[in-house]
């Protein structure tokens, strides 16, 4: 039989909006199953606030099962909480001890704004991928697709990088707020494809361009981004955009 | 209002050709005189804003994710089908169309489906070249597998993340029209309502769901690519976000909906642990090729399954249907598996659910094997569950998937209403009855990449469209009743909260309006969520305010929806009295136990029109008769 008494003590970062600040609220949760996951517990909290009529808490999710990148929540100081390789809609409480303080913020990064409580903008990630994350293909202008062979090893390596998420946990781990391993795994992914070579010089010095523009630190190699990224993007993403950007204004 | 399908005239192989040859064109530099409305960004959202865009039109671009790449289809695992016949095994457009046909039980359009299975390969041709890493032979081209429903290998796939990476590369193909200027792009933006002046959609009315702020979008044209209405269920597969309020609203300005009751009910899903459950996973049913399932003999049997010998334990798919055995299509799979849980023979805590044992494979084919080819299924059930499945049987039970309903759309993909056309999972076009494995993708980019770019282009060069500045009263009608929606729900001020109500209705839709339908149970089904929505209205409690980022007051909107849409469920499925596809009905069944279609009298598209009087919701029942020129219609059997 499953444990479904447990309780928490909760530290939850609550704001009003962007303009204003915020602060830690308490609250005691009990009745908590281990077989809940993360977001059911809060689910379960807030339908206890709403009948109170207290506010509930906010917080972004959609897939729950680790495709959709929705859910960014820092769990007792690590983005996405305790396990390893697993966004937090996928994290049961049956990873915590029962009777424990948990403290849940948001994504903290300069270009990540706060929109309320634990809900942040990501929308500069859009912007970074608008600025040439993508190769131009007009539609019905494909050629048939088994004129262009891949290497299985290259195929296999760009879905890698290209598994990506687009949660930006690899930007709250970050001690500079880098965005290197998000922008890294795009540029890895397109410019290990034949496809994808005719543009990987603008791409790259464009997409390095916007991620500086957005606010996002700079890389300093302490490989936090690896340790958090729920999908297991390696670092070697920074590595190879280094690269692309290095031949890029090299070479031109 | 009429139910034209327009389909063109002649040989099946010829019609989409000859509309090809006979649409208006609208001329390169007028292109950029028209704006276009495209809400959703899922495949069928993203893939027609970016080739509109790429052909010069204004886009407007609406989603209520943060951003359009996490759109539902991002979770979609399996793969996508196409008739490119790589593996020399046989395929053809026609069996492709043929496989499409037979597995919706034949309640879908023979042109509709035909020019799906003709576009099919040219899907995998602009996938490939926008950089979709599929999977690989070693000589460096396309890999391919086999999927339900079809004896050829025709399903491409990037391991199981084939939506996700589908959906990355129409979104980047969507992005890069940001980039060029050519897409508006609104995210965290939702539809409330559509605008019909001069009896052609003309705009829509959205909430800004971070500022509350209701506004106004004018525009030639509105495409409706928002995805299927599974969570009417409250627990499906489907993403939390997914939702009816987009289309029903369309639906309540004039749209028809089509065979509301065609649900998809998948087999292999992993069962509900508690109440507190918010959504349920998918399990790929491939696993269903080296799985066994089974149940034991006697009721509320509680000892662990390995403790249970061979002889007490019932094999019901295998004794059942002993030719396909665990490989029988997905309605038969999860009506049985609900059969033996009603019973009370299910397993696990809650009863509700049936296993899936590898002891078997394993043992013949080793570890490793099964390791190397469900690895990350394996994985995933032991993270949720916290259970090893190669040490003891999987516990699965079925889960609402897909809806194969939606809004009735012509052969372009318009809706009744001039100039709303309907896309993707939304629309209730191409899967009949059931839907097989592989098809919802590619359909979505059918739409999107292939079929809308020239439809639209065909209605735009063809009607004479008067200016919209957006002061027209068609709009601000809209936008009123759209704020007068959200006062009247933040005004109840009540003591149930929208997601009791939302789980409530759940559960009369899965007992009544589920897997197995019945006359008795459909009526009662009617009544009950009838008194729900009455109940709604006077005991909802939505928190907050409407000038904010407000989730729950999202969320109490679409259930609003659900709670009108389920009961036209329940009464398209009271109304079709046979069995077909995925709609049983306990009352039209072979002998065998098989769905009974009735083609004489039921091989019509069920298309409702929205007749709200006096309050009541009511509707008007119009038919759209199904002929079948080039295939026979047969009856499936599985023994
Ligand atoms: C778990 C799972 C696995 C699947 N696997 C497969 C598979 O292997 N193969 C296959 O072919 N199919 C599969 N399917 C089905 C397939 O994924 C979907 O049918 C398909 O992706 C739907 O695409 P869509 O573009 O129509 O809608 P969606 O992807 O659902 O997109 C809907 C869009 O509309 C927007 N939207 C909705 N309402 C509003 C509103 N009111 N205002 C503004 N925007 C709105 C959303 O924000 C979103 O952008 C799977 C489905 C599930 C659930
Ligand atoms: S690299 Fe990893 S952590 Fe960063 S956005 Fe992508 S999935 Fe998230
Ligand atoms: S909610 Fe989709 S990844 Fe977590």
């Amino acid at each position: 039989m499953s444990n479904d008494n447990m309780q928490f003590d909760l530290k939850i970062w609550k704001q009003e909006d962007g303009d204003s600040q915020g602060a830690f609220q308490e609250y005691h949760m009990e009745g908590v199953s281990e077989d809940m996951s993360f977001l059911e517990m809060l689910d379960l909290l807030n339908e206890k606030l709403i009948k109170n009529g207290d506010e509930p808490v906010e917080f972004d999710y959609d897939c729950r099962e680790g495709i959709c990148g929705a859910c960014s929540l820092v769990v007792n100081g690590i983005a996405h909480g305790p396990k390893e390789e697993t966004p937090v809609c996928e994290l049961y409480m049956r990873e915590f001890e029962d009777g424990q303080e948990i403290v849940i913020e948001p994504w903290r990064a300069a270009a990540f704004p706060v929109i309320k409580d634990l809900v942040v903008d990501r929308s500069a990630f859009d912007r970074i991928m608008a600025a040439g994350g993508y190769i131009s293909t007009k539609t019905g202008s494909a050629p048939e697709a088994n004129t262009i062979a891949v290497d299985k090893e290259d195929a296999d390596k760009a879905f890698d990088y290209a598994t990506c998420i687009g949660c930006g946990a690899c930007v709250a781990a970050c001690p500079n707020s880098s965005a290197s391993l998000f922008t890294g795994a795009k540029i890895s992914h397109l410019s290990l494809l034949p496809q994808g070579k005719h543009e990987r010089k603008e791409r790259a010095v464009r997409m390095v361009e916007q991620m500086e523009k957005e606010g996002f630190g700079d890389c300093s190699n302490h490989a936090e981004c690896e340790a958090v990224c729920p999908v297991g993007i390696s670092i070697s993403a920074i590595a190879r955009m280094r690269k692309e950007y290095m031949r890029a204004v090299t070479e031109s | 209002m009429s139910l034209a399908s327009n389909v063109p005239e002649g040989d099946l192989k010829e019609k989409w050709t000859k509309r090809l040859n006979d649409i208006n064109l609208v001329a390169p530099n007028n292109k950029r005189l028209y704006n276009v409305i495209v809400v959703g960004t899922g495949l069928a959202g993203a893939s027609a804003a970016a080739s509109l865009a790429e052909l010069g039109y204004n886009v407007q671009s609406f989603c209520i994710q943060d951003s359009a790449r996490r759109a539902h289809s991002i979770a979609a695992q399996g793969g996508i089908n196409a008739a490119k016949n790589y593996p020399n095994d046989g395929d053809t457009i026609w069996r492709l169309f043929y496989d499409t046909i037979k597995g919706g039980d034949y309640r879908s359009r023979e042109s509709n489906v035909y020019r799906l299975a003709e576009i099919s390969n040219e899907i995998i041709d602009q996938a490939v070249a926008q950089g979709v890493p599929f999977a690989r032979e070693y000589g460096g081209l396309l890999a391919n597998r086999s999927f339900g429903g079809a004896q050829v290998s025709r399903t491409f796939y990037a391991r199981g993340q084939t939506g996700q990476q589908l959906l990355l590369g129409a979104y980047q193909a969507f992005m890069k029209e940001i980039d060029s200027g050519k897409i508006d792009y609104y995210p965290r933006h939702e539809m409330l309502d559509l605008v019909v002046h001069n009896g052609k959609a003309r705009g829509i009315v959205t909430r800004d769901l971070v500022s509350g702020e209701i506004r106004r979008h004018t525009a030639d044209a509105v495409l409706l690519c928002t995805g299927g209405y599974g969570n009417a269920y409250y627990l499906s597969t489907n993403a939390k976000n997914s939702n009816v309020t987009a289309a029903w609203r369309c639906h309540k300005r004039g749209a028809y909906f089509a065979n509301p009751c065609y649900v998809q009910i998948h087999p292999t899903c992993i069962p509900q642990s508690g109440d507190y459950q918010s959504k349920l996973t998918l399990m790929s049913e491939s696993l269903r090729n080296d799985g066994r399932v089974w149940v034991p003999k006697d009721k509320n049997d509680e000892r662990h399954p390995n403790d249970i010998p061979e002889e007490e334990r019932d094999y019901y798919l295998e004794r059942k249907y002993p030719s396909f055995g665990n490989l029988v299509p997905r309605d038969v799979a999860s009506r049985n598996a609900k059969y033996v849980t009603d019973e009370g023979r299910g397993v696990g805590e809650t009863g509700k659910a049936v296993y899936l044992d590898f002891a078997d494979a394993i043992e013949r084919r080793g570890r490793d094997y099964i390791e190397e080819k469900y690895g990350n299924l394996f994985e995933m059930y032991h993270k949720i569950t916290d259970e090893n499945p190669y040490e003891r049987p999987m516990r699965i039970f079925p889960a609402v998937h897909y809806t194969m309903g939606g809004l009735w759309v012509d052969y372009n993909l318009m809706s009744n209403i001039p100039g709303l056309f309907v896309l993707g999972e939304a629309n209730f076009s191409d899967h009949g009855g059931n839907r097989l494995g592989a098809s919802a993708l590619m359909q979505g980019l059918a739409d999107g990449y292939f079929v809308i770019p020239y439809t639209l282009g065909d209605y735009l060069g063809g009607e004479d469209l008067d200016q919209v500045e957006g002061n027209e009263e068609a709009f601000e009608e809209a936008e009123n009743y759209a704020q007068e929606h959200i006062d009247k729900l933040l005004n109840v001020e009540g003591d149930k909260t929208v997601v009791e109500f939302h789980q409530e209705l759940g559960k009369i839709m899965w007992d009544k309006v589920g897997i197995s339908r019945d006359e008795e149970g459909l009526k009662e089904a009617i009544k009950e969520i009838q008194e729900l929505r009455d109940e709604f209205w006077e005991r909802v409690r939505v928190p907050g305010e409407s000038a904010n980022y407000n989730k729950y007051l999202e969320f109490a909107g679409r259930v609003a929806d659900f709670l009108e849409l389920g009961e036209l469920m329940a009464k398209d499925a009271l109304h079709r009295e046979e069995s077909a596809g995925c709609h049983f009905r306990e009352e039209y069944q072979t002998e065998e136990g098989e769905a009974l279609r009735n083609d004489e009298e039921f091989s019509y598209v069920a298309a409702f029109e929205y007749q709200g009087l006096n309050g009541e919701i009511q509707h008007e029942l119009h038919k759209e008769n199904l002929e079948f020129e080039f295939v026979e219609l047969k009856q499936r059997s599985y023994k």
